[in-house]
């Protein structure tokens, strides 16, 4: 394991490019070519890592921030997709950014990577999980790693309201997180009464967007 | 043999219509999924289905893992196979063909503002999810902290990930010894 996850820490980051000059690629939404093995050898790296979840923290992490193989935006709007319909949120994520790079067999890649790697640790722990409970300390190391892969997952969120969440966008941001996060409401009835009012606000406004919301 | 397919189907028929009305995750469709293998099928007792519960979020991976070791314990390798199968396939087809229809409009002044205006909701999710989950962990003010400086030391520094989940670990054993609370 140890040698590829340094390969990939060590790979150059050639899409990160984000001068001005470059916005017009940018600009045409076109994801960077990218092979199936590279996507497979991602989601797989990403699925044995992400000890205590936090998924979706690693991936925004390597296909955004640091492989730009989608914008933030695009990877947001997976991100709705992926958490309202049915479906395991970070398969249905691997489906969209697989589907968006490289059609069904990137999607394909994406799935049997992610799940490939914690199919074959989970039945080995629990193989052994009767000898696990009795190391002193080891269910208190599990608990401690989960709230800091809970804090991976948040991170998103406030990176993501950084750079992408402005004016009326945050009272639709802060009424989800009331109702949904706060209130318990159940999301899907939330979701579909709010993200339509939001999309149309977004469609009015479009005009006085335009020019100066180019997140890249 | 024979019994063995029985169970295998009795997997696909168990999971494949929760596949659908797995909105949000696995997490929506425990409560079936839980009554099912304890009550009505009585495949585990109560202190397995816990026990496979806590592996499932103790191992890295999706939530949804709980579903393989269920068909693992249910039925061998076969039944992690067809389990997970079963839970992962039919949701997948239905969100491949809404991306699909999702991409068409690219490029688009619509999309543009389909984008604009899911982001705040995507946004509001990842922060209404991670609230739940540390409401549902039921961690104490240790790991609060730890979360909370998690998150701040993952937004604002450019520190490796696995680097702050080993040093969660590593102090919240810390505090067992220290203060002998969790």
């Amino acid at each position: 394991m140890t040698p590829e996850v340094t390969a990939f820490a060590c790979k150059p980051r050639e899409f990160r490019v984000s001068s001005p000059s470059d916005t017009a690629t940018i600009a045409s939404d076109q994801p960077p070519h990218v092979s199936l093995a590279a996507i497979f050898m991602l989601f797989f790296q990403i699925g044995v890592m992400s000890f205590g979840g936090g998924l979706l923290g690693w991936l925004y992490r390597e296909v955004v921030e640091r492989r730009a193989w989608l914008r933030d935006m695009d990877f947001l709007g997976g991100l709705t997709l992926a958490q309202v319909m049915p479906g395991i949120n970070v398969t249905n994520l691997g489906i969209y950014v697989g589907s968006r790079l490289r059609g069904s067999p990137g999607a394909m890649a994406a799935v049997v990577g992610i799940l490939s790697g914690p199919f074959v640790i989970c039945i080995g722990m629990a193989m052994v999980y009767a000898q696990i409970q009795q190391i002193k300390g080891a269910p208190e190391f599990m608990q401690g790693v989960a709230a800091a892969a809970v804090g991976l997952f948040l991170s998103v969120g406030v990176k993501s309201i950084r750079k992408n969440i402005r004016g009326w966008q945050f009272v639709i941001l802060i009424a989800i997180v009331v109702l949904v996060g706060i209130m318990q409401v159940p999301m899907v009835p939330v979701v579909l009464v709010l993200a339509p009012l939001s999309v149309a606000l977004a469609w009015f406004t479009r005009d006085r967007a335009k020019g100066k919301s180019s997140d890249e | 043999m024979n019994d063995d397919d029985n169970i295998l189907w009795a997997l696909v028929l168990l999971f494949a219509p929760l596949s659908f009305l797995s909105i949000g995750g696995a997490a929506s469709v425990m409560a079936p999924i839980h009554n099912q293998t304890v009550n009505v099928h009585q495949w585990l007792t109560q202190l397995e289905f816990v026990e496979l519960f806590a592996i499932s979020r103790a191992a890295p991976g999706p939530g949804a893992m709980l579903v393989t070791l269920i068909g693992w314990k249910v039925a061998g390798w076969w039944g992690a196979l067809v389990a997970t199968l079963a839970m992962l396939i039919p949701c997948s087809i239905v969100l491949f063909f809404m991306a699909k229809v999702w991409n068409r409009y690219r490029g688009t002044a619509f999309h543009t503002a389909l984008e604009r205006g899911l982001a705040p909701v995507g946004t509001g999710l990842i922060i209404s999810g991670a609230i739940a989950i540390m409401r549902a962990s039921g961690a104490g003010w240790v790991g609060l902290t730890i979360f909370a400086v998690a998150t701040a030391v993952l937004t604002w520094r450019s520190v490796h990930p696995l680097i702050v989940l080993a040093s969660g670990g590593v102090v919240s054993v810390a505090a067992l010894v220290v203060f002998n609370a969790g």
